[in-house]
């Protein structure tokens, strides 16, 4: 996922001399192509998020789009009012992009485990939810934001994911089926929680449809809700905490617009339990112990 | 640029300050007639501005940080033209887009802020996307000296002095007070010129309700090459009203109609 982006970073900035890349001193091995091609257009900021975002909207207050990379928790919660007030708040086109999702840097500790970031991003009313589950779906995302560009949020795992969808061009709140066989029940993951799903559930959910949510957003929501309406049961995954995660959003998508349908479905949400905090280990080894699956 | 004396300016900003504040029985009078100088000097003497377009690409960008202070803001776009003298009276008021802290809805505002510690990243933000891309306009930038003890700005001035953003000016407005009492007695960051200068700034501190002086260090902080410039503009809180100066109290007070009329005969003067 890390190398697609910057590649596509890379084959983007080619044409936009407003393309610019931040980072919070982190990307090492991974964003050396984008800073030697362009350095003009790369700067890395130092250990200083707040003022990555706060230099991040001035220039993308000029009409620069600008990605900002760094891990889980460093770019969210760390500058969490600059991304509310100077970005959110005033709808610049300004993409934060983590690595290590979920508990990808497993044994790097709580500090690197990005389990609560949905959470803090996804209640920014203006930003869009960016969460691929491999390549293509990371090409997908990208492709998207640099031609509708936003206050947005691309959440990537690392790298090694393999491909597991199919489609390379998805629209927001677009269903991206894996397996549709006309049932009546889902299994709907965002983020790289899809690979589990398709690693170890795909034989499990026999006679079920399954598919992901990689770009979302309350914004566009409504025909999200009227396609999931058709199921009558839904399970949903992710590698992050229940409270304020993607499970959350799709039951609060059914308070929003669920009066537009006639029957809800039962949803049941799968999710990191809070027994991963302070947990250490292989993400495997992580996620064997604190998945509520 | 606008063409009115600057010091004349100076009065009709601190008398529509008082004005709003007191019909919207708000806070931060202090606050604002603490830079009313500043503002009149950069509206009349320093800013390039084109009153017709308010997004002129080629104006200078001007940042309130300290967002509370927006009255005095309000008060010389409604002398310029950006929105109706008439409006200030909507100000504070149910539905207004004159909302208390600094607004990017009104025409003539770059950002909105309110939360102290924002605006000189997204100032150096501003400054670097003119330099990078070889633009003429400048970015100034008003902050608070309580402001400073938000650690963001010192990420930026870190920042701006080791990408040589000359085109950046921030004035700090050091009236020594903020919540309580003291700035000194809150968190100390005096001697602020040294500190500045050791983050590799240039310092220009002056009397921050001498006209002359603020103009002498804008046209100064216009020449520099290599070098981020700050305006260390010693100012007393509350100015221009006997019973507002150096007292805490006016930072969240507001004045009541015998108080408004006692201020307006002082300002006005």
């Amino acid at each position: 996922m890390r190398k697609t982006f910057i590649h596509m970073l890379c084959e983007a900035a080619k044409s936009n001399s407003s393309l610019y890349l931040l980072v919070g001193d982190l990307g090492w091995s991974v964003v050396e192509p984008f800073m030697k091609e362009y350095p003009n257009q790369f700067f890395n900021i130092g250990v200083a998020e707040q003022n990555m975002v706060g230099v991040g909207a001035g220039l993308a207050s000029e009409g620069s789009h600008v990605f900002a990379y760094s891990i889980g928790s460093f770019p969210t919660w760390r500058c969490a009012e600059q991304l509310r007030n100077d970005i959110d708040y005033h709808n610049l086109s300004y993409t934060t992009v983590t690595v290590g999702s979920g508990v990808a840097y497993g044994k790097l500790g709580y500090s690197h485990h990005a389990i609560q970031d949905i959470a803090l991003m996804r209640s920014l009313p203006n930003t869009l939810m960016l969460c691929p589950c491999d390549p293509l779906e990371t090409q997908a995302c990208i492709s998207f934001i640099l031609s509708n560009p936003s206050p947005s949020y691309l959440r990537l795992h690392k790298e090694g994911e393999p491909i597991i969808t199919t489609k390379s061009s998805i629209l927001p709140c677009e269903l991206n089926y894996i397996r549709k066989c006309g049932s009546k029940k889902l299994a709907l993951a965002t983020g790289v929680a899809a690979q589990d799903l398709f690693s170890c559930g795909k034989d499990s959910f026999d006679g079920w449809d399954i598919a992901t949510l990689p770009i979302w957003s309350s914004k566009y929501s409504g025909p999200l809700v009227r396609s999931l309406a058709e199921y009558n049961l839904i399970y949903t995954y992710e590698d992050h905490l229940i409270s304020g995660g993607f499970g959350s959003w799709v039951f609060e998508q059914f308070q929003i617009h669920g009066d537009a349908c006639e029957n809800a479905p039962s949803i049941s949400c799968k999710y990191l339990s809070s027994e991963v905090i302070g947990m250490v280990g292989d993400p495997s080894y992580v996620k064997s112990k604190s998945q509520i699956w | 640029m606008y063409s009115a004396n600057s010091f004349l300016l100076s009065k009709k900003i601190r008398a529509h300050c008082l004005r709003m504040v007191t019909k919207a029985g708000a806070s931060h009078i202090a606050s604002a007639l603490s830079i009313a100088d500043i503002v009149a000097v950069l509206y009349s003497d320093v800013l390039r501005l084109f009153s017709d377009n308010p997004n002129h690409k080629d104006r200078d960008r001007f940042l309130l940080s300290k967002g509370h202070a927006c009255t005095a803001i309000y008060a010389i776009l409604a002398e310029l033209g950006y929105i109706s003298e008439k409006e200030l009276d909507s100000y504070g008021m149910n539905g207004s887009r004159l909302m208390n802290h600094i607004s990017h809805y009104v025409p003539g505002v770059e950002f909105s802020a309110g939360a102290l510690g924002h605006l000189l990243p997204v100032a150096a933000g501003k400054a670097l996307y003119a330099k990078q891309h070889q633009q003429e306009w400048k970015t100034y930038v008003i902050l608070s000296d309580g402001e400073l003890n938000e650690g963001s700005n010192w990420e930026a001035i870190m920042f701006s002095a080791h990408h040589r953003l000359s085109g950046l000016v921030a004035v700090v407005d050091k009236n020594n007070y903020q919540s309580f009492t003291t700035t000194q007695d809150t968190l100390n960051m005096d001697p602020l010129e040294d500190k500045f200068l050791s983050f590799g700034w240039n310092v220009y501190s002056v009397d921050g309700h001498s006209h002359d002086e603020l103009k002498g260090a804008f046209a100064s902080a216009n020449c520099s090459v290599n070098t981020p410039s700050v305006v260390i503009a010693n100012t007393i809180k509350g100015k221009g009203v006997s019973f507002m100066e150096n007292n805490v109290e006016w930072h969240y007070r507001n004045p009541s109609s015998d108080q408004l009329s006692i201020a307006l005969s002082e300002v006005l003067i």
